[in-house]
């Protein structure tokens, strides 16, 4: 009987090890770069991830939108109310239609989703030679390598090896499939100056503006590791339990 | 299922024992835990929440008009007042009230009464914004669905509603703009 | 007794009045309680109920996601993500939706992998057994139809590449696709009659559930050495004795679950799924649900369009004449020693399959998947039935208890005697 049960752990094994060997296809090998949130126990660098925030809105959001958050989120990364109302002020939001039944601008209030910086898709790529910067609201999720391929990315831009050719207005990256990206490298150094007196490396940038959106795409992810623990320990006692229980109930029969 | 399993014998003498009782409410307390989730999940989600709030520009109403807007899904009446009709609301004795309110209890500004615009009795939308609306024998609001009759302070003086209209929460946050909620 | 009522054995009066009216209280003692069950069951043989318990949990799980859910093109991608973000709890009941799929196939392979190990779809479980396949066809539909609905860019192409299979059907094929889609391509007509049909097959499922254990109870169950049980020496009743031993099962299946749900809830998904769908870029590499994966390397592997469509059908439509092509009436592989072999190779080859099927269609995998779809077919059509006629099984044991308790020696009595003492 154990033989059958190790056997049925085996398939559930071979069924996994099938899918990573799937993803990892023909991508290039993103270096493991060490991020707060890693492990079962990781969670998110509050500090870092506010960092990351500034980042973002310095840089990256003048052209990549984040449609799926709103400036309320902000407070679960630590902010004040107060904080946030005074970032959200500082957008202008389209609202409306007011009594005349025309659209106007207001201030932002903390229940806004976060501005994006062009009005559909079609303004976006006209604005970047037909390159579509895509939103960033879950780019943690939809990326194989997750945060640390978005690290790796902002890193490593290079200079073409010898005897590539770039396409006209392309960067070469050793990160982004093909090698060739659109975006030109979005950091540079002391581009932005951080409150806390963290230095402003590339590196440090990169690390901060990942864990930031990780914490976007997956918001929910320090509870869900708490209550996944709690839950795995409750399910082993649960289960030496009902262990114990069948054992008991089969004692007089084998 | 385990928890079936403390009573084993079919010829009705229960064998419970500690080990199937402590089982047992492990199962019990799983199956609570599991059950939560998904009655939260139908609560108000946050986004709803973060929405609980409507600003209102006041100075557009003229004297002894209404305008009624949105707050959460509900209509809510801002009324500017003649001082008629505040004369009236604060004349009445509060003994011949069903649901007992001082005027001034229902107002931060005299002139201004600010209601949600729903029928304590089954939830309509009581008549008495428009001019052109009937207002009840008493001058406030009138519901067409089961005849509940407000006064000029959205209290219910006659008919089936038993409690007055309610006053949501709301701030003036200058003097020509109110924050519901 | 008053005419009509039921004769109720139950002493509580409550219980006893509806019982007398309505015996579901007489019927699941029953067919759960006293029923007798053979006594040598293994670890596979929780499977079943884990299946069970299992479709209650997505049926559950995915009431409470679509009262949240907004099947719109436009909307659809946005409120899942709200779901994940907004909803209380909603990033819990999703990931559980979403890993109980997942869940389910895993429980669902070994199941059928069980029933084909130890012949359990041989006479006369037959009609069990293709009640069975009908469930997974079932199956594989709604998880199809599901994985289209958060809209992201694998639900779309998985959409168009999987309904447009059908248009390699002469002469009706485009006719049928385009009544698939409901327009001229995936778009939002499609996604609103897939929500439609993912909310009503599973309930369909449990139908057919109901009427797969209906079945089960009239033939019992089969058991590891595929000998019929021959008296009340052989089983046990079903409670306490299986309902212990699935519940430590479940409790098995339920950490398996919360690992993934909570510490990997991506790991079986595809990060593409979480770019919301776009009709002018297919994604890179599309590749289905690591479900299909095994069917859609059978697809490929075939350089035919309609050849290949219909050998990827026909790999499951198979399995519903199985108990015929399989003459041996000898059911466990256990006592089948080429059979056996031949079984375990027919297990690698559907995960050499599943390998091939995530890898791109590029050689050696096109040629691997040849060779993997041949030996899969050729196990059912060839091999069985010759195995049938010439293989020599082991010798049977003479009874279930034999085999259990006596190692082929004589009874105990006592041992055997003692479990009847409940029954």
């Amino acid at each position: 009987m154990l033989r059958t049960a190790l056997g049925a752990f085996a398939l559930i094994g071979a069924l996994a090890t099938a899918t990573p060997a799937r993803a990892a296809g023909e991508a290039i090998a993103i270096p493991n770069h060490p991020f707060s949130f890693d492990g079962i126990f990781g969670t998110y660098d509050r500090a870092s991830a506010q960092r990351g925030f500034q980042v973002y809105k310095e840089v990256c959001a003048n052209c990549h939108a984040m449609r799926l958050l709103s400036y309320r989120n902000l407070r679960e990364l630590g902010l004040s109310e107060q904080q946030v109302a005074a970032i959200a002020a500082q957008y202008q939001i389209q609202d409306g239609p007011n009594d005349e039944g025309a659209m106007f601008e207001r201030a932002g209030r903390p229940s806004d989703r976060f501005r994006s910086p062009f009005p559909n898709p079609q303004a976006a790529r006209a604005a970047n030679n037909g390159a579509y910067p895509p939103d960033l609201s879950v780019i943690a999720k939809a990326r194989n390598g997750g945060a640390d391929y978005l690290y790796a990315l902002l890193t490593g831009y290079a200079d073409p090896p010898p005897g590539v050719t770039m396409g006209e207005g392309m960067n070469y990256n050793r990160y982004f499939p093909g090698h060739q990206i659109a975006m030109g490298a979005p950091l540079n150094p002391d581009q932005v100056e951080f409150a806390d007196g963290t230095p402003g490396t590339v590196e440090n940038m990169a690390r901060d503006v990942a864990t930031f959106l990780q914490w976007a795409a997956e918001p929910e992810l320090e509870q869900r590791r708490a209550m996944g623990v709690k839950i795995i320990l409750f399910l082993t006692i649960l289960g030496g339990l009902a262990y114990a229980v069948k054992r008991k109930i089969w004692a007089d029969v084998h | 299922m385990a928890e079936g399993s403390g009573v084993a014998a079919s010829d009705g003498t229960p064998r419970r024992d500690f080990l199937t009782l402590v089982t047992t409410a492990f199962v019990g307390v799983g199956v609570g835990a599991i059950a939560w989730p998904f009655i939260a999940s139908m609560q108000p989600a946050r986004d709803v929440l973060a929405l609980s709030s409507t600003d209102v520009e006041i100075a557009p109403i003229a004297e002894g008009m209404a305008v009624t807007v949105m707050w959460r899904g509900k209509p809510v009446f801002v009324r500017n007042r003649t001082p008629a009709e505040v004369q009236e609301a604060r004349a009445v004795p509060l003994s011949q009230l069903p649901d007992p309110a001082t005027d001034q209890s229902r107002v931060q500004k005299d002139q201004w009464l600010v209601v949600i615009g729903i029928c304590t009795h089954l939830g309509c939308v009581p008549l008495g914004q428009k001019p052109t609306d009937p207002r009840g024998d008493y001058g406030g609001w009138f519901c067409p669905c089961h005849g509940s009759h407000y006064d000029t302070s959205g209290r219910i003086r006659k008919g089936p509603a038993p409690r007055n209209l309610e006053v949501p929460q709301y701030a003036f946050t200058s003097d020509t703009k109110i924050k519901i909620g | 007794m008053a005419i009509g009522l039921h004769n109720s054995d139950i002493k509580n009066p409550v219980i006893r009045w509806i019982d007398q009216r309505m015996p579901v209280f007489t019927m699941m003692q029953k067919e759960y309680g006293t029923f007798p069950t053979p006594r040598n069951f293994n670890y596979f043989w929780n499977f079943g109920a884990l299946a069970m318990v299992n479709l209650m949990i997505m049926i559950a799980t995915g009431i409470f996601l679509a009262m949240h859910y907004t099947p719109h093109t436009a909307m659809a991608f946005d409120s899942v993500e709200r779901i994940m973000r907004d909803v209380n709890f909603g990033w819990l009941i999703r990931y559980v939706h979403m890993n109980g799929a997942s869940m389910f196939f895993i429980v669902v392979f070994v199941h059928i992998w069980r029933g084909m190990y130890y012949g359990s779809y041989k006479a006369p479980r037959e009609l069990l057994w293709m009640l069975g396949v009908v469930i997974f066809l079932l199956m594989m539909a709604t998880a199809f139809m599901g994985y289209v609905l958060p809209w992201g860019q694998m639900s779309f192409w998985g959409a168009t590449v999987i309904t447009n299979l059908f248009s390699a059907f002469p002469f009706v094929g485009d006719w049928i696709v385009t009544l698939l889609w409901g327009g001229f391509s995936v778009d939002n007509p499609t996604l609103n009659r897939f929500f439609s049909l993912h909310y009503l097959l599973p309930f369909v499922i449990v139908g057919v559930v109901f009427l797969h254990v209906v079945a089960l109870h009239i033939t019992g169950s089969n058991n590891p050495l595929g000998v019929e049980p021959k008296g009340p020496q052989d089983t046990l009743p079903f409670h306490p004795y299986y309902t212990a031993k699935d519940s430590f099962g479940l409790v098995i299946y339920f950490i398996v679950f919360a690992s993934l749900v909570f510490f990997a809830p991506n790991f079986l998904g595809h990060p593409d799924n979480y770019i919301p769908a776009d009709p002018l870029v297919t994604p890179a590499h599309i590749v289905p649900e690591w479900y299909f994966l095994p069917f859609y390397a059978i697809l490929r592997a075939v350089p035919d369009k309609l050849g290949g469509v219909l050998l990827m059908f026909g790999s499951i439509l198979v399995l519903f004449v199985l108990p015929w092509l399989d003459g041996s009436p000898v059911r466990s592989m256990r006592f089948r020693p080429v059979a056996r072999i031949a079984f375990l190779l027919w297990t690698v080859c559907f995960f050499v399959l599943m390998y091939c099927g995530g890898m791109p269609a590029e050689e050696p995998y096109v040629t691997v998947s040849r060779i993997a779809t041949a030996y899969y077919f050729g196990y059912f059509l060839v091999i069985l039935p010759l195995l049938a006629r010439l293989e020599k099984p082991l010798p049977l044991p003479e009874s279930i208890a034999r085999a259990v308790l006596g190692g082929g020696g004589p009874m105990p009595a006592g041992a055997a005697a003692k479990p009847m003492d409940k029954a």
